[in-house]
């Protein structure tokens, strides 16, 4: 068994997010610790960096180095956000992080703020889950109230205010420079690096930005030890993950597994495909992340470094389970819809060109694409890629080269015949309502 | 400096510089769209991507910072693939119909295109349409052809100082708007033009008017406010089409406002001279100029010889040419008079006998960048000087100057202002002396020896809180500067302002000086359009009345410190002679002779800046008609009149004669003690703003900036507490009288006058009856 | 223009910003004032702009930016069904399809009697959930299968 679940251990739903809950799971003890013995925040740099850990929104950057980043004497206010702006297709942990044991978030933000010496932070949560926004905002009031959080925390000089602040339907805020424009009160476009969050911030001034589950993980690894961390993964991929795994499989659900589990147990985790039918393709890290067909992916393993080795992401973690009832074109249409519909319209290749792609996709799954279709798509997607200010550019374009390139015999197909390779009877088995009889 | 490679060549460039900088250093064009040397970056058009060693993707040339050893192409073949494909992108939602467009010809993403685009469009799906929008008399809208470039957002933010336009929405229905359909209403919304790389944003006035191949581009100076603007004037068979900026980095940048752009339409006006008129009774009658020069010089010379020369009065627009104010001045000393000024809406010249020399804006324009405290006496900044105004908010936003104001008004200025005293005109030379006894008592200095009576006499308590706190500002200030505008010029103690503003400047370690009302403010001086010991002031001669007036480029009503009193005076003389571009009523009801001078698009001529920057400029079409350039017209007159000096050739001899070679040791501020004048305030104080729009004969006449919103018709303009006193609601029809007369007008609330007051403003038909723009008024509901 | 406690719930959110940046709480104010007054007539933007210290226009590029911002009346309720790719493998076109049926109008309409409003959402982050809906942008609902929007309709046709 590759599951030694941390963040999702001893949670029981709603019944168990509250402070006195976590505390009666061990939670706070690390914070508690650090302001005991004052213990130095390089050692907490150190820790960081011993653990393995990598960014868990997308990115996949080390985290240790990351906050290694922060100047260190700046005068003045430096900000710690935190990305629960979970909007990826296919990725729903954030959410379950924040609902079910919010106050490990809370508690890695205050040891975070105290490694870099932030003075205030905030946590940019979704848009669509104002409930977890909600009890955010109480799991904050309770933290303040325990002295955890604000002036003095724990009776010590460390001060550190966190708020919550709430998006309102916007997936481009889930990248880190539009979420502090987002937060500065502005539409969320990104910004052009460099400047680098590190030097220019929420309002100009030092900022480190991290995944929910990222802070998340900040407790168990100063209070286990980097090294522990670390060895539940893999070299360069240390500690558990939590894994949103949805689509085709019998149990949709959050599993929170050691990194480099293989991909196969988690989909026996996950109840196996439904319906016993065959598994056709998976998308492995969210829906920017290409698509590998299912004789690549059940060979995987489930880590940095082997998704990328097989061409394609972990990113977030989140994977999109598709059985052999999925039209990939009509898969591809709705990706390719969500990101036009949700480019920021700030960057000339983004704005104009996933639009483009969109068209090109109906139509061909309309039975109106033309021969050179397939070039055409490939060449769009090739201009935006690598030339927008930000990666959702890529993010359209990933999909897009992944699924011609994996699947273009269907592609052709459909430009070729006007009709999908899956007949539409068996196609309806798939988009049936389906909800797993645990929920 | 670093050292780095374009192309392959070698060049040296400042650190902290871009690679778009670099290129430009080193004479590499990169194609781009949204970046602006003005503004600020934002890497979106995605146009000048290059090539960097290392670095695996493009990189957009403007945005990326300049490191020692950079290798960068610019013309690689991944740049070139990367242009095209943005090109491409660029293109799929525009309207590819450039024959019909308006920016045709000289159209950023044309141009482009034809280096990076195709010959056939990949795309074939119908083309995004974006509806037009109304920005207002100015700037039109041709929403389609916009690619979100985002400069005129950036422009109105940063430059102008106030968002009036966004992108709204976004992914591909991004589209830029003003809010709720509002107009642009910026005084310097024109620059919009300019900047839109395409056609979404033209010129309402000069579209499909004529293409830019086929425009002439003359250099020329605008004739508006102080601070000589300088112009390229288009013109396409001897009209002028449009104005566009000359960019001149210690002048105007790369800016204009919009009264230096759109009052060219005033050129082609109906209500041009072209023509000398006699009158007749009632009548007037056309004439030759031979006709009409004889009448005037017969009747001058009749006055000179029975009453003396003393009965002969000149009074000349301060919008006039050196070289016309300079003849004009020495055609009336030579009929022996020394009767001529130009300040023609100034009440105070009890400076004159005590000045030392001209008085200007005490520095150069370009050193604003580098003041750290200014402040400002007494001024509508912002629609005063747009440009002056716009390069403060620069020294604000990017240097970090500190800006402070004294006046009864306080009306937005689109930049902060640190410490404001708000205060009615009587209490302006209190303030002021507060400002420096605070400013003596925190540099542990004395006030200058003939001040400290005046002080013991009138500030008697403590400087007030906000003088106090003006003080500390600009005490903690390197680099001082204090300006007095309009409103201390015309004001009715303005000498003593300047003997105060010279006290702070001493106390501060600073300059003090004018910004000054037109475009010869200074230069006025300079010709010697100003009455000797023994002349009399534009003031005086209203006052005392006089025979014979020669009027130079001035309008009785409008363009006088009191319209009713000057027609009154003017309507009573024997003799009117008006030279003027313009036909306006008020002229017609004093005048017995109109001669039709040309604007300054038809005519050589010399502005003297508000820094004392001669600028000259030569005609860049005909005169219209019959007109004829004034100084020409003064030079014929002044033959007629047998005085000596009159037979300069060109324009250029008289400037040169008129200025001398050394105009910076003419330039003076300075001014030895006035006596204290004592006013006793018992009414409602009047505030007067001359606006934008109707500050001089040609800018009154330009229709579509008579359209826009800076041109609205006055209202009376009272704090709260102001209208509470009086029993108003803000929207009552009120009647506004002074001692002259009365008008009807509807009370605004705007709590940015200062308490007692009412702001009306001046330079307008519907006020021209309240007389004097100092002074009191009275208030009632209708 | 906005009630007593929309304002005092506006202040609230101001406070979570250093002094000068108000603008950072257009996002939460702009949806104070949309629960209040069921969209965002465009007087509402600028009043909250103002209120903000910030150019109307600034505030109106927010609202027009993230789309649970209504620009338009909606119906009572405003029941947004999510169709991305992870749903639509569990039936979120299909459960869609069903309010469109149930309630005899496509995305982006409203009710004649002016009850419900149908919009499609992209990615809620709850895609383990799906079928998920979002009832007035703060309710979500999760595993709707069609015995369960029957229920939720019912319910919230009496709301």
């Amino acid at each position: 068994m590759s599951a030694h679940p941390l963040i999702l251990a001893g949670l029981d739903g709603d019944r168990t997010w509250r402070l006195q809950d976590y505390v009666a799971r061990g939670g706070y003890e690390a914070l508690k610790k650090i302001i005991r013995d004052k213990t130095p925040p390089d050692e907490i740099i150190a820790e960081m960096k011993a653990s393995g850990l990598r960014g868990r929104g997308g990115a996949g950057f080390p985290s240790g180095l990351k906050w290694s980043f922060m100047p260190r004497s700046f005068p003045g206010d430096k900000y710690l956000a935190c990305n629960s702006d979970e909007g990826e297709p296919g990725t729903f942990k954030d959410r379950d992080i924040l609902r079910y044991n919010p106050h490990t978030v809370i508690e890695g933000m205050v040891i975070a703020a105290y490694a870099m010496g932030c003075t205030r932070g905030y946590n940019y949560i979704h848009g669509e889950i104002f409930e977890v926004y909600q009890r955010f905002e109480e799991a904050l009031a309770e933290a303040r109230a325990a002295g955890l959080l604000g002036q003095h925390i724990l009776r010590s000089d460390f001060s550190f205010d966190l708020f919550a602040h709430h998006g309102y339907g916007a997936y481009i805020c889930g990248e880190e420079t539009a979420l502090l424009e987002s937060i500065e009160g502005k539409k969320g476009q990104p910004r052009f690096k460099p400047p680098f969050p590190a030097s220019f911030g929420i309002y100009g001034k030092p900022t480190t930005i991290n995944n929910t589950e990222t802070f998340a993980s900040v407790p168990f690894i100063l209070s286990g030890g980097g090294e522990a961390f670390q060895n539940l993964g893999k070299p360069n991929n240390g500690g558990t993950k939590i894994f949103s795994i949805s689509g085709h499989v019998n149990r949709p659900g959050n599993y929170e597994l050691n990194l480099g589990t293989p991909f196969s147990e988690l989909l026996a985790l996950a109840g196996g495909v439904r319906g016993g039918r065959k598994l056709k393709a998976v998308i492995p890290g969210g829906s920017s992340a290409p698509v590998l067909p299912a004789n690549v992916i059940m060979d995987c393993t489930l880590d940095y470094d082997a998704i990328s080795k097989a061409g394609s992401m972990l990113g977030s973690g989140a994977v999109i389970v598709m059985d052999e009832s999925t039209c990939m074109v009509k898969a591809l249409e709705r990706l390719s819809y969500f990101y036009h519909e949700e480019s920021c319209g700030q960057c000339t290749p983004c704005r104009e060109g996933t639009g483009w792609l969109y068209r090109i996709i109906h139509r061909i799954e309309h039975g109106l694409g033309r021969a050179d279709d397939l070039d055409l798509l490939r060449s769009v997607a090739g201009n935006i890629s690598g030339r927008t200010i930000c990666a959702l550019g890529d993010a359209a374009a990933m999909p897009v080269q992944s699924f011609v390139k994996h699947f273009g015999d269907e592609f052709a197909y459909h430009v070729e015949h006007k009709k999908c390779l899956v007949p539409p009877e068996i196609q309806a088995v798939g988009s049936q309502i389906y909800v797993s009889p645990s929920c | 400096m670093l050292e780095i490679e374009i192309d392959g060549k070698a060049v040296q460039v400042p650190d902290g510089c871009t690679v778009m900088d670099a290129a430009t250093v080193a004479g590499v064009h990169i194609p781009h769209f949204c970046y602006h040397k003005k503004l600020s970056i934002a890497a979106s058009c995605r146009m000048c991507l290059v090539q960097v060693e290392k670095a695996p993707k493009p990189l957009p040339a403007c945005a990326t910072p300049v490191t020692g050893g950079m290798k960068v192409w610019t013309q690689s073949e991944a740049v070139v693939k990367a242009q095209r494909g943005v090109m491409e992108f660029l293109l799929i939602n525009h309207p590819l119909d450039c024959p019909i467009c308006d920016q045709g010809g000289e159209c950023q993403l044309q141009d482009i295109a034809v280096g990076y685009g195709d010959v056939q469009s990949r795309y074939q799906e119908e083309k995004r349409v974006v509806f037009n929008k109304n920005f207002g008399p100015l700037v039109s809208s041709d929403a389609s052809r916009c690619i979100n470039c985002t400069r005129c957002v950036r422009f109105t933010t940063e430059i102008a100082g106030l968002m009036e336009l966004g992108q709204a929405n976004r992914s591909e229905h991004a589209e830029i708007m003003t809010f709720v359909e509002r107009t642009i209403d910026s005084e310097l919304s024109g620059n919009l033009i300019d900047l839109c790389p395409v056609g979404a944003l033209t010129s309402k006035p000069f579209r499909f008017s004529a293409r830019s191949w086929e425009l002439s581009r003359l250099r020329s100076v605008s004739p508006h406010d102080a601070l000589g603007t300088n112009l390229i004037v288009q013109t396409r068979h001897d009209k002028v089409k449009r104005v566009l900026p000359f960019e001149n980095s210690a002048v105007n940048d790369c800016w204009l406002s919009d009264k230096d752009r759109f009052s060219y339409e005033a050129l082609a006006s109906d209500a041009r001279l072209t023509q000398p008129l006699i009158r007749q009774g009632e009548t007037w009658q056309e004439v030759g100029w031979q006709e009409a020069l004889e009448f005037v010089a017969t009747h001058l010379q009749g006055i000179a010889r029975e009453r003396g020369g003393d009965a002969i009065g000149a009074l000349a627009s301060p919008h006039s040419t050196v070289e016309e104010l300079f003849l004009l001045q020495k055609l009336v000393r030579g009929l022996g008079s020394q009767n001529v000024d130009f300040r023609l809406r100034q009440s105070d010249f009890r400076a004159d006998p005590v000045r030392a020399g001209a008085p200007w804006l005490g520095m150069a324009v370009a050193d604003v960048d580098t003041l750290d405290r200014l402040l400002v006496i007494g001024s509508f900044l912002r629609k005063d000087a747009p440009l002056l105004a716009q390069r403060v908010r620069q020294a604000v936003r990017r240097n970090g100057l500190q800006v402070s104001a004294v006046g009864p008004n306080a009306e937005d200025w689109l930049l902060p202002v640190r410490e404001r005293a708000l205060v009615a005109p009587a209490d302006m030379v209190d303030t002021l002396a507060g400002i420096a006894v605070a400013l003596a008592a925190k540099r542990g200095e004395a006030l200058a020896e003939a001040l400290v009576e005046d002080v013991a006499a009138r500030v008697g308590g403590e400087p007030s809180a906000a003088a106090n706190a003006i003080a500390e500002n600009l005490a903690s200030g390197e680099k001082v500067a204090l300006w007095l505008g309009n409103l201390a010029v015309q004001h009715a103690r303005g000498a003593e302002l300047q003997v105060w503003a010279q006290e702070i400047a001493r106390l501060g370690g600073g300059s003090f000086g004018f910004i000054g009302e037109a475009a010869n403010s200074v230069g006025g001086y300079l010709a010697g359009a100003v009455p000797g010991a023994q002349g009399a002031d534009a003031q005086a001669l209203i006052r005392t009345p006089r025979a014979a007036y020669v009027l130079l480029g001035a309008e009785p009503a409008l363009d006088f410190a009191d319209g009713a009193a000057t027609e009154a005076a003017l309507g009573a003389a024997a003799l009117v002679v008006a030279l003027g571009a313009f036909d306006a009523p008020s002229i017609r009801n004093v005048a017995d002779v109109m001669l039709p001078i040309t604007p300054f698009s038809e005519t050589a001529g010399t502005f003297v800046n508000c820094e004392g920057r001669v600028q000259s400029f030569n005609a860049v079409v005909q005169p219209l008609g019959n007109a004829r350039p004034g100084w020409k017209v003064l030079r014929v007159l002044g033959n007629l009149l047998e005085i000596s000096g009159f037979s300069q050739e060109t324009a250029e001899a008289v400037r040169d004669e008129a200025l001398g070679d050394n105009i910076s040791a003419r330039l003076d501020n300075a001014v030895t003690r006035v006596a204290p004048a004592r006013t006793v305030v018992t009414g409602l104080q009047r505030v007067a703003d001359v606006p934008i729009h109707f500050a001089d004969p040609l800018v009154r006449h330009a229709p579509s900036l008579q359209k826009s919103g800076d041109a609205a018709a006055p209202v009376a303009r009272m704090a709260q507490p102001t209208l509470d006193a009086l029993g108003l609601n803000s929207g009552d029809r009120v009647r506004v009288s002074s001692g002259a007369g009365q008008v009807e007008l509807t009370a605004v609330v705007d709590d940015g006058v200062a308490r007692g007051c009412v702001r009306v403003a001046a330079a307008h038909p519907a006020t021209v009856a309240l007389g004097p723009l100092v002074g009191e008024l009275s208030v009632e509901r209708v | 223009m906005l009630s007593q406690e929309s304002l005092q719930q506006i202040d609230q959110e101001i406070a979570k910003y250093p002094s000068g940046q108000k603008q950072s709480a257009v996002m939460a104010a702009l949806r104070i004032a949309q629960v209040e007054k069921g969209w965002l007539p465009k007087d509402v933007i600028e009043f909250v702009a103002n209120y903000l210290g910030m150019p109307p226009i600034a505030a109106y590029e927010v609202a027009s930016f993230y789309n649970m911002y209504d620009l338009t009346p909606v119906g009572r309720h405003k029941i947004t069904v999510c169709t991305n790719l992870p749903c639509a493998l569990s039936g979120g076109v299909n459960a869609a399809e069903y309010l469109k049926q149930k309630l005899g109008i496509d995305f982006n309409e409203t009710t004649p009697d002016g009850k419900f409003t149908l919009k499609e959402g992209e990615c809620m982050g709850a895609c383990g959930d799906a079928p998920v809906l979002l009832v007035n942008n703060h309710k979500m609902c999760s595993w709707m299968t069609t015995e369960k929007i029957d229920q939720w309709l019912a319910e919230l046709e009496n709301k």
